[in-house]
């Protein structure tokens, strides 16, 4: 097998095609243990795994946790409240008080784009990316890409749309760096107060004026979460008024292929950006993200220890 | 204080002259300027053959943080970095602690300048007392003790109606107004330009509208009101688009920019390195090229630094964190040479727009090299070749973008009052 050459996994745009290939490979093997009676093998026993969570997100922790644990790795959760972190400990000062205590990888994730660059910078222990701002997402980009590739086989040559908040998504930026160096070809919709400038530059991104463009003969339709309270006042009217314009039905799913997949990141703002009749439909495939989760989380922690079998 | 600056390339715009001559000085002031002068017994000799001797560079757009913040620099520190890149007078922003809008804060600082100073000090005071944005400071007395200009840097006048008020009543004291032109709702949270760059990295974007259209703004109210206006700091194509139509018209309005708007783009954020964290921010390809533009056909009548010295601990944090603004001073003169290398100004308009112009603009006695008038001079060496080390920089503060980078050109020689305070 390939060998993986990062200690760090932070974006989907410093990895190689071959990278994401092999970590989506190994994750496929994951996913075999993630079937057994007994689901754990040592792999990773003596490890130390603190989850570093600036952030609250109940989902992607557990879903980290679970990993480390089948893998065998001791886990710790951390959960600085963001108000301790403004009266004076900065990132590095924590940082380095965990790194005393020699773990060996760090899952982090922290409001401000970019903060897990600093944190590398200053830690000897693998950083593992749980989300950034609105930079990076990679390991849900990556459980993106394996459940797409469960579904047709293959990556490339894809119509893939996403639809939402682009601008505040990390996970778009993640999809578009993961599924366009895959080969699939990106098309954006949503509200042009929540379109980034020059978006199609990224890679293979058409940015659609409409969402029927997008999802038009879509073979995937990933919509993406709407924080309401990160919105202000300015980004849309309100949710009704968004629902209709791009949230996704039963009506407008029709326009994207037969059997066309439909993704989200979650949690689901039901009846705003899918009504619950796509969400429990046969083409949504929100749970298999879910799943696979835990086997692309297994895989990184894997890789980013040196991929070595105890 | 005598000194025979000798074989030097003698270049004052402010009369025209640009010959291979020597420069006399005495008792601080310039005595004669011309060809094979004899050196009076006694007198220090300064060989000035391969350079540039021209009237002393003057920034106007420096924050010296002192009083109240002189862990990241005070005036000593600020003057002797100051000196060390080739300037002889400086002004100051008025957003220390306290803010300069009172005149025993001015006093200190022209006090402390004078006595312990490497360079002349000029202290800009505030528009708005505390810079609070609601009631206008005294600018009589302002000017009275001392300040050449009315700020509030670092924070816009958000209130039109004040900013007009403002004007008018500068007009009348006879202080200049110094915009720091920024719409801050349009601003919001953003953290760098808004553009490709941010999209990729993740970052809340600074439009170049929210830039443009204070500018816009204030230049409105300066032809309104008939009252001159100094837009600070300019980095975006709209703003130089918008001052040059408005010089058109006859509106008295002038700008600066500063070396990194014509150095740098938005790139240098990648990496999420804070030392390009500045604001305004680092633009794009085609806002560098207006501003080059603006500085080449005059639309832009200044090159000041913007030195905003901050501690490591305020920089080594992650990016949204991080406090705005660079260091200036002792990068500056080379930056800004090679404006002249690659043809957009001439060696003598480079010298205008950091020394004469900065200094009619301010209306202090400065920016020339006229018989009888002070010896600020600074001597350039255009051809020294140097690599930026951070440890060796003067200033208290290392927060340069340019750490590592090759400059050619420096200050061989800076004379304030006849004195040398600074050679290498
Ligand atoms: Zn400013």
């Amino acid at each position: 097998m390939a060998e993986f050459k990062h200690r760090n996994i932070i974006a989907l745009r410093d990895l190689t095609r071959e990278d994401m290939e092999l970590l989506l490979a190994t994750a496929e093997n994951m996913r075999e243990i993630n079937s057994r009676d007994i689901k754990k093998v040592p792999t990773l026993r003596g490890k130390t795994i603190v989850n570093l969570f600036y952030e609250a997100s109940t989902r992607t922790r557990t879903s980290f946790e679970i990993a480390a644990k089948r893998l065998s790795a001791d886990t710790v959760n951390i959960s600085p409240s963001t108000s301790s972190a403004t009266k004076g400990e900065t990132l590095a000062d924590t940082a380095l008080n965990l790194l005393a205590m020699k773990p060996d990888i760090i899952v982090m994730r922290h409001a401000v784009s970019g903060a897990h660059y600093h944190l590398a910078q200053k830690v000897t222990c693998s950083v593992v990316n749980a989300g950034d701002g609105a930079h990076e997402h990679p390991s849900q980009g990556l459980l993106d890409l394996l459940t797409i590739r469960d579904r047709f086989g293959r990556l490339d040559g894809l119509k893939v749309a996403i639809v939402g908040d682009i601008t505040h998504s990390r996970v778009a930026r993640s999809d578009i760096q993961g599924l366009t160096k895959m080969g699939s070809h990106i098309y954006l919709a949503g509200p042009p107060t929540m379109m980034p400038p020059a978006v199609e530059k990224l890679g293979n991104v058409t940015v659609c004026a409409t969402m029927r463009e997008a999802i038009q003969d879509a073979d995937v339709v990933i919509m993406l979460r709407i924080q309401q309270e990160r919105q202000g006042k300015t980004l849309m009217p309100n949710a009704r008024e968004y629902s209709r314009y791009f949230g996704l039905n039963p009506e407008n799913l029709k326009l994207a292929k037969p059997g066309a997949m439909v993704m989200h990141p979650g949690p689901i703002n039901r009846g705003v950006e899918m009504s619950s009749y796509v969400v429990n439909g046969s083409q949504s495939h929100v749970l298999k993200q879910v799943e696979n989760g835990v086997a692309v989380r297994m895989a990184m922690l894997y890789h980013v220890c040196g991929g070595e079998l105890v | 204080m005598n000194l025979l600056i000798k074989n030097g390339r003698v270049i004052d715009p402010s009369q025209g002259l640009d010959e291979i001559a020597d420069v006399l000085v005495e008792a601080g002031l310039v005595k004669e300027i011309g060809k094979n002068l004899k050196a009076p017994a006694g007198v220090e000799t300064v060989d000035a053959a391969g350079k540039y001797v021209v009237p002393g560079l003057v920034d106007m757009h420096v924050h010296l943080r002192d009083p109240g913040l002189e862990y990241k620099e005070d005036i000593v520190s600020g003057t002797r970095a100051a000196a060390a890149g080739g300037f002889t007078s400086l002004a100051c922003m008025p957003n220390t602690k306290p803010a300069i809008d009172n005149k025993a804060v001015v006093s200190y600082i022209i006090n402390k300048a004078t006595t312990d100073g490497f360079c002349n000090v000029f202290p800009v005071g505030c528009i708005t007392y505390g810079m609070g944005g609601e009631r206008m400071a005294e600018m009589g007395e302002l000017k009275e003790a001392g300040c050449v200009a009315v700020s509030d840097d670092g924070r816009p006048v958000a209130n039109a109606e004040l900013m007009r008020r403002a004007l008018e009543y500068a007009r009348g004291i006879g202080i200049l107004v110094i915009s720091h032109a920024e719409d801050l709702a349009l601003v919001g949270e953003g953290v760098m330009n808004e553009g490709f760059t941010s999209t990729e990295l993740g970052l809340k974007g600074i439009p170049r509208v929210a830039e443009d259209i204070a500018t816009a703004r204030d230049v409105m109210l300066a032809e309104y009101t008939n009252s001159p206006l100094h837009i600070a700091h300019v980095s975006t194509k709209g703003s130089v688009r918008i001052i040059r139509e408005a010089k058109a018209r006859g509106v008295k309005v002038t700008c600066e920019t500063a070396p990194h708007y014509f150095t740098l783009t938005d790139d240098a954020v990648r990496g999420y390195d804070t030392n390009a964290k500045m604001n305004p921010p680092l633009r794009e390809a085609d806002d560098v090229a207006a501003v080059k533009e603006g500085l080449r056909d005059g639309t832009i009548d200044c090159i000041a630094t913007d030195h905003a010295p901050h501690h490591l601990d305020e920089k080594d944090v992650e990016f949204n964190a991080a406090l705005n603004g660079i260091i200036g001073l002792e990068t500056s003169l080379p930056l800004s040479l090679k404006l002249v290398g690659d043809g957009i100004l001439t060696i003598n308009q480079l010298i205008e727009k950091m020394s004469c112009n900065p200094s009619k603009i301010l209306g202090i006695s400065r920016g020339s090299l006229r018989v009888g008038g002070v010896a600020d001079v600074t001597v350039i060496d255009p051809a020294a070749e140097w690599t930026v080390e951070t440890e060796k920089l003067v200033s208290k503060s290392r927060n340069t973008p340019f750490a590592g980078w090759k400059m050619k050109g420096a200050a061989a020689c800076t004379i304030r009052g006849g004195a040398v305070v600074f050679s290498r």
